[in-house]
């Protein structure tokens, strides 16, 4: 294949499509901030953010500017290349496992099949497991570069954290591709639509364990002890400032935003709207009631994590090991088993 | 040339620059930083082999989880620049010796093992690397290597768990 026989359309698309859902990603997390305001005012019996505009809705634009025009300051003794990748690592790896991500059946536009995600590969879920195992170096760079001892305990802390509930969160995948017999994303949640049940049904214990796994890899409350501020001051970013700091702050709700979708696409049948035959309805039609199902599930997913976040406090870090590897592991185990015997008793 | 090929010696060329500059820095958090790269660069090369599983395998497990224990390491015993240890210049000598010696091993297996010329690199695609083949090699042709090791590992991990206790 040399230069002049690409398919540059092919291409095109792709990068549209890439453009489209990493600006769509942000400008939805930047009102998931707005959201967590308001979700904590409520469980908090209070009126939340109304002043910018109407209901309090330009809220994060002023925040955003806030963090915008403040001073960025980096320390003198700060490593300073690293000091800056570390924000940029954290974001990238956040917005990364967008692309394996299904997010409709296929659009016919202009006399060609546009496929709804940006790549299909044979090893979708894997690779979503690889950033998510990537996302912890922007805490880690980020805490050892800003040459401060409370950083540098929060991000050895966020390391920790993140290998033990990697390995419980692994072995919850692993009965899921059991049933599944698949890597693929896009198969996975096919399946789904297809007339079978969504895989929770299968899988309820796995899911549980994957979800309290996807908040503790996500950093938030109750497993948010790289930025336990009572202990730690500000964890991590404790140094940062600007839209540095911003980066970092965005990112956690970017990643809660892509675990939700990974939850809803891999459990709850990802675009698939329930007792509704997509195909008695025009293609293009179905993929836009597709979108608009899979956003529908993602908000409620991000409405647990934000109810979950107000409602329980922050555990000790021998309670988090404890939970992580005492009582997860052994769960996701024994959840393996059980649907290994389900498997052969089927057979 | 083609994309294959400029890809090809783009990865090399990112690949041996990151190696050359883990062993050139002097802070040994660069150094393990640098290697991540290298970890990704080899991927690189195993997508570019049509080795999707591999590549994926290889950043989960290499670039995830054991650079983060060694990052870990490296930050919990504070390795400064003027505190690091000075090897004494024989103890050098006998690295280079042994350095050289295992290169020189590797060059001459490559050399009498694979007959390279007249053999075709399965560019882009190769289907071994794809996880369906090699879950059926591993669990057909190769199930008691393959479990042995993992009875060897099982072993090790108890080790260090016994190891970890005293």
């Amino acid at each position: 294949m040399t230069l002049h026989s690409f398919d540059w359309a092919f291409v095109i698309e792709k990068l549209i499509l890439i453009i489209i859902i990493v600006l769509t990603t942000l400008l939805i997390t930047l009102y998931t901030t707005f959201g967590e305001r308001k979700v904590a005012a409520i469980l908090q019996d209070r009126p939340g953010p109304n002043r910018v505009g109407p209901f309090g809705l330009f809220q994060p634009l002023a925040d955003g500017l806030k963090l915008i025009m403040k001073e960025e300051i980096i320390p003198t003794a700060a490593s300073k290349w690293l000091f800056i990748l570390g924000p940029g690592l954290a974001m990238t790896a956040s917005l990364m496992t967008s692309a394996v991500i299904p997010w409709s059946t296929d659009l016919h536009l202009f006399g060609r099949t546009i496929a709804l995600q940006v790549a299909d590969v044979n090893i979708g879920i894997l690779y979503v497991f690889a950033v998510v195992s990537m996302s912890v170096y922007g805490i880690m760079i980020g805490g050892w570069a800003s040459n401060n001892k409370f950083s540098l305990m929060s991000a050895l802390r966020a390391a920790s954290q993140a290998i033990s509930y990697e390995i419980a969160m692994g072995l919850a995948l692993i009965a899921l591709l059991m049933t599944t017999g698949t890597l693929s994303l896009k198969t996975i949640v096919a399946d789904q639509v297809s007339g079978h049940w969504w895989n929770v049904v299968y899988q309820p214990l796995g899911f549980i364990i994957f979800f309290i796994c996807a908040m503790a890899e996500c950093n938030r409350t109750p497993f948010d002890l790289p930025e336990a501020e009572n202990e730690l001051n500000f964890g991590y970013h404790q140094e940062y400032s600007s839209m540095k700091l911003g980066f970092y702050l965005f990112a956690e709700y970017v990643n809660m935003i892509m675990s939700s979708t990974i939850m809803a696409s891999m459990y709850f049948g990802g675009y698939d709207l329930p007792f509704f035959d997509e195909s008695t309805v025009a293609p293009n039609i179905a993929a836009m009631i597709g979108i608009g199902t899979l956003l529908i599930k993602i908000v409620l997913f991000v409405f647990l994590f934000m109810w979950i976040r107000w409602t329980i406090p922050r555990f000790r870090y021998d309670q988090l090991m404890n939970l992580g590897w005492k009582t997860m592991i052994p769960l996701a185990l024994f959840n393996m088993l059980l649907t290994g015997a389900m498997i052969l008793a089927k057979l | 040339m083609s994309i294959l090929q400029i890809l090809f010696f783009a990865l090399s060329a990112f690949a041996i620059g990151s190696a050359i500059m883990v062993l050139i820095s002097k802070n040994p958090i660069h150094s393990v930083l640098w290697l991540i790269l290298v970890f990704f660069a080899i991927s690189g090369h195993y997508i570019l082999l049509n080795a999707q599983f591999l590549a994926i395998v290889n950043i989960i497990v290499y670039a995830g989880a054991i650079m983060v224990l060694f990052l870990f390491v490296i930050m919990l015993i504070n390795i400064k620049k003027d505190s690091e240890p000075q090897k004494q210049f024989l103890v050098k000598l006998l690295g280079v010796l042994a350095g050289g010696s295992f290169l020189t091993l590797l060059v001459a297996l490559i050399k009498q093992t694979a007959q390279i010329e007249g053999r075709q690199l399965l560019m882009k695609d190769g289907v071994i690397g794809l996880i369906h083949p090699l879950g059926k090699v591993l669990f057909t042709d190769y199930v008691i290597p393959f479990e042995i090791s993992s009875v060897l590992f099982l072993s090790a991990m108890v080790g260090a768990v016994i190891i970890g206790k005293k």
